[in-house]
């Protein structure tokens, strides 16, 4: 890494501002004005819209593994969705896929 | 449900996010033995993750670093990575656009994933909630996730190479989101988003600079909203 002291905290201030700035935006400009009802319907679908996205990638293609999929990711990903579907409980979903993925690493060696 | 008061929504919100606690730490962590390797001193990686607290985004930036990207295209990628959140700020709006601002400010700064994921599956199953005790819910979910982020990033620093790469910490994160997501997962219209979203992520794989996801998330949100629209009154 070839930076000096500056530049490296020029990296995280401006980070740093830029992303509170992304994160205040509509919540600040728009307080409380009444939004139409198909701006409304578009945003309930916000995080079910984002969240999958982000975990694809993560799971067929990790970067730990240098891209390569992987048997046990995939499979304590698929457990993890079928126990957070059926018990509607997030500490089920976590504990179970992360015990699925420590499990069959140590299995398959 | 009963009127909640803001002190029992506190309190939902506190143990509703509770188990995300045991995957959070993991990846606080994470972040604190990449960049104590990476070659940043305590001060940085504290400055990362206390002012930015955006995990995907820090990553981004120090792995862009360690390949000596020139310093306004390190900050420009681990932006594009949070502009996610300015569609997380617009959905917060109609449930606390009424808060005084400087609780909007306050939310904004701790507004990650996971406290935006758990406090808009709250607001979208009790909508009717008064402003204050929304507000109230986002503060209790922040409250055990924001300081473990940052003290495991601290303990992350200090453990160093002592954490073995079996433990597959990076793994933590798809888990926790796939936790945020199935319980929300309440109607055609929420799982024909999901499945778009998925399918949207590989086909646009290709696209540069965290493109893929701006786009597939659009594209999930249109088709989650026309499913709604076809399916009648909103269920």
């Amino acid at each position: 890494m070839n930076y000096s002291m500056t530049e490296i905290w020029i990296v995280i201030l401006a980070l740093g501002a830029g992303t509170f700035v992304i994160r205040i935006s509509f919540l600040g400009i728009l307080g409380d004005r009444a939004l139409p009802v198909w701006v409304l319907r578009h945003l309930r679908y916000t995080a079910v819209g984002i969240l999958p996205a982000m975990v694809t990638p993560l799971v067929l293609w990790p970067q730990a593994t240098g891209g390569q999929m992987e048997a046990g990711r995939i499979a304590a990903a698929m457990l993890a969705l079928a126990i957070g579907l059926w018990s509607k409980s997030a500490i089920w979903a976590i504990v179970v896929g992360m015990a699925t993925l420590w499990g069959l690493g140590w299995l398959l060696g | 449900m009963s009127p909640a008061t803001p002190r029992s929504a506190f309190w939902r919100g506190f143990f509703a996010a509770l188990p995300f606690t045991i995957v959070v730490g993991p990846f606080g962590m994470l972040f604190g033995v990449v960049g104590a390797e990476a070659g940043l001193d305590v001060a940085q990686i504290m400055g990362f993750t206390v002012l930015v607290i955006a995990g995907a985004s820090q990553f981004t930036a120090l792995q862009l670093m360690q390949d000596n990207a020139p310093t306004l295209i390190v900050i420009a990628s681990a932006l594009a990575i949070n502009l996610r959140m300015a569609m997380y700020s617009a959905s917060f709006a109609p449930h606390l656009g009424a808060a005084p601002l400087w609780q909007r400010a306050l939310i904004a700064y701790m507004n990650v994933d996971q406290t935006y994921a758990l406090a808009i599956n709250d607001y979208e199953a009790a909508p009717k909630q008064s402003t204050a005790a929304k507000a109230a819910f986002f503060f209790g979910a922040s409250t055990p996730i924001i300081p473990i982020w940052i003290g495991a990033s601290a303990l992350g620093i200090v453990l160093g190479e002592a954490i073995p790469p079996a433990l597959a910490l990076d793994f933590a994160v798809p888990i926790t989101f796939i936790a945020l997501i199935a319980p929300a997962l309440r109607t055609l219209a929420h799982v024909a988003a999901a499945l778009t979203s998925i399918v949207m992520a590989i086909l646009l794989a290709f696209l540069p600079w965290n493109l893929w996801l701006l786009f597939a998330g659009l594209a999930a949100m249109m088709v989650g909203a026309e499913v709604e629209r076809r399916m009648g009154a909103r269920p």
